[in-house]
């Protein structure tokens, strides 16, 4: 929160591992020196150890605990987002082939690293938790689709409660695969600027413990209100130019929620700082809501943090409630005269009682959650 | 959670497509395994066509198939896809890239390589904005994949395309996460039932890790334990003998318990 106040951004010129690209990145400096729980070493790698360095914080692991007490460890869900895993590892162990016989070093465990999943079994075990579980992997949605997932598996009564969130971490694959497609700002990124040329890669991650509302609940709760999500049906990694799924997303959102436009106080963008995101989001936008909600991307702060994307923007999201606070958007100098919204870049206040969030994603998967307080 | 299976796609090694498929699965006809018949699906565009890796073609084939098969507008489901690994060749070829400079993962590589690629391609094929989602869980992921679209049919009241599918790695990868054989499935589920319900399915959470369904036939049980995806062919199986059936499937620490009546 005082990061956002003070619009102090993660990012700086890339220096990871041998990377040889001009850009700028949001980099976890303590990863390089950390480890995962001693029981748990097989699925250390750099996506797990942020996974964990993140469980830690806020009082998260006391939160869930006092959870597991109330509904048993087998009754609350994982479900999380990630992109890419732990494929730093695989990366890495690809230097180190074995000269003769070519196969990969003995120390490099697949399942627990890798492997999709390997953040969602790492996370199950660290929290000991028994519910159901899988990971979401539709990169840059992943982890706003997962509140989806919580949602429905409680309706369904197949959890009582969920651990729901996202975690991506640095990688090769990434830097070097948004380079080649030439989405890779030189400088820290600026959405909706202009002049913005490209993403700034970040990792960071998020964890929500999510609960069914109950009579008890204060007035002051934070609720999700609604969930929405929609296909582009249009291009592998570039957005319907009018932006016809993000506003589908967006509606239904709306809808689930049983809201209508104007009740959204504050509208926190995906805003990648990619000429066509901004373009195609913002004219979905104000085809919604018109130029009367305040809207910012946070990825200035950030960089783009993929699969973790949705869950940091979900908890900025409510932090705004919270907080009565409006976070602008560092490093946009020139608001892009195109966009018909009402986009902020300086930090402002208010009453928010009510954030829509919106992810995107590569495959055209959009997702839109509507976060706050009840009426 | 009650939903109807309307339509079944199938695609794997000596098993092309459920018509055949199904005479096997039935116990009908001896399974005799054979390469699995990838083929590059005519719903897509030619430009797509050439960029499709295997899992794509795997999606695309059995999704159709299962469509057809229900005779519904690909455009109207929500989907499910499910897969332990994703585009596994495109995954070796570009930790190959990146061991040396000039490090150049080419556009459509870096895009294929999202685990969601082959939703991505489906909803472009199939002109489709409904909701996608796509789904890991190791081994479990066509068990995941079940319990995720059950739910939504239940809660959302919504028709769901479930698409599960694996193929193998070619070596380093291989030899630590050895799949045997490039495998397919889809279910088309439905809230309702309809003249064109198969069968309707019952599934439901339980913990502990209950009793495993097998297969009867030896290759058949190397297969399903070979592939991840495969873990769906007890239950195929049961849809196939149009019988009653009860069956479990392993999900980590639980088991789905999947009670199957013909309709």
């Amino acid at each position: 929160m005082a990061a956002l106040q003070e619009r102090r951004s993660g990012l700086m010129p890339c220096a990871f591992e041998d990377v040889d690209l001009e850009a700028y990145i949001a980099k976890v400096e303590l990863l390089d020196s950390y480890g995962v729980r001693a029981d748990l070493s097989a699925y250390d790698c750099r996506n797990n150890r942020l996974a964990q360095l993140c469980l830690e914080q806020d009082g998260f692991i006391e939160a869930t605990a006092a959870a597991k007490k109330k509904y048993g460890a087998g009754r609350i869900g994982v479900f999380l987002g990630t992109s890419t895993s732990g494929i730093l590892q695989t990366e890495l162990a690809y230097r180190h082939l074995d000269p003769q016989t070519g196969a990969l070093p003995a120390d490099f465990h697949y399942a627990e690293t890798q492997n999709s999943y390997s953040l969602a079994g790492f996370v199950t075990h660290y929290l000991g938790l028994t519910g159901p579980s899988f990971v979401v992997s539709s990169a840059c949605s992943s982890s706003a689709k997962v509140f989806a997932n919580a949602v429905r598996m409680m309706a369904a009564g197949v959890c009582d409660a969920a651990v729901v969130g996202g975690v991506d971490s640095l990688c090769l694959s990434t830097l070097y695969g948004f380079n080649s497609l030439g989405l890779v700002s030189r400088f820290p990124c600026r959405p909706y600027d202009a002049e913005r040329d490209g993403i700034s890669v970040g990792e960071g991650a998020g964890f929500v413990l999510i609960e069914r509302v109950t009579a008890e609940d204060s007035a002051d709760a934070m609720l999700l209100l609604g969930v929405g999500e929609s296909s582009d049906a249009y291009h592998m990694s570039t957005p319907h130019p009018e932006g016809l799924g993000a506003k589908l997303a967006m509606q239904r959102a709306l809808d689930s929620a049983g809201l209508k436009a104007g009740d959204i106080d504050y509208i926190n963008l995906h805003g990648t700082a990619t000429k066509s995101n901004d373009a195609s989001e913002g004219r979905a936008v104000a085809d919604v809501f018109g130029n009367r909600v305040p809207c910012s991307s946070t990825k200035g702060w950030t960089g783009h943090l993929l699969g973790a994307a949705g869950i940091t923007e979900a908890i900025i999201a409510m932090l705004a409630v919270e907080h009565g606070f409006i976070p602008g958007s560092v490093n946009t100098q020139q608001l892009d005269p195109a966009m018909a919204i009402d986009y902020r870049i300086e930090n402002g206040t208010g009453n928010i009682r009510r954030v829509l969030s919106n992810s995107f994603g590569f495959g055209g998967s959009n997702c839109s959650l509507v976060l706050g307080r009840q009426a | 959670m009650r939903c109807y299976v309307e339509g079944i796609g199938l695609l794997g090694p000596g098993l092309d497509g459920w018509a055949t498929g199904q005479a096997v699965l039935a116990g009908n006809a001896a399974y005799v395994a054979a390469p699995t018949n990838l083929r590059a699906s005519d719903m897509l565009p030619a430009a797509e066509r050439r960029r499709a890796g295997v899992p794509i073609k795997l999606a695309l084939a059995v999704g159709q198939e299962a469509f057809l098969h229900a005779g519904r507008d690909t455009s109207t489901a929500a989907t499910v896809f499910t897969s332990s690994g994703g585009d596994n060749d495109n995954v070796h070829a570009i930790n190959g890239i990146l061991v040396t400079a000039p490090r150049e993962v080419s556009p459509t590589r870096f895009h294929n390589s999202v685990h969601n690629a082959a939703a991505g391609y489906w909803c472009i094929a199939a002109e489709s904005r409904e909701p996608s989602t796509s789904l890991c869980a190791y081994d479990a992921s066509f068990v995941a994949g079940l319990l995720e679209s059950a739910a939504q049919v239940a809660v959302d009241n919504a028709v769901v395309a479930l698409l599960a599918y694996d193929h193998p790695y070619p070596q380093p990868l291989h030899a630590v996460r050895p799949i045997a054989a490039a495998f397919g499935m889809a279910l088309i589920l439905t809230p309702w039932r309809s003249e064109r319900s198969l069968a309707e399915i019952e599934v439901e959470l339980r913990s502990g890790s209950g009793q495993e369904a097998v297969m009867q036939d030896a290759a058949l049980e190397a297969l399903r334990l070979g592939v991840p995806a495969a873990r769906s062919l007890s239950l195929l199986a049961a849809l196939a003998s149009g019988k009653a059936a009860q069956i479990e499937l392993g999900y980590f620490d639980n088991h789905l318990n999947v009670r199957v009546t013909p309709c």
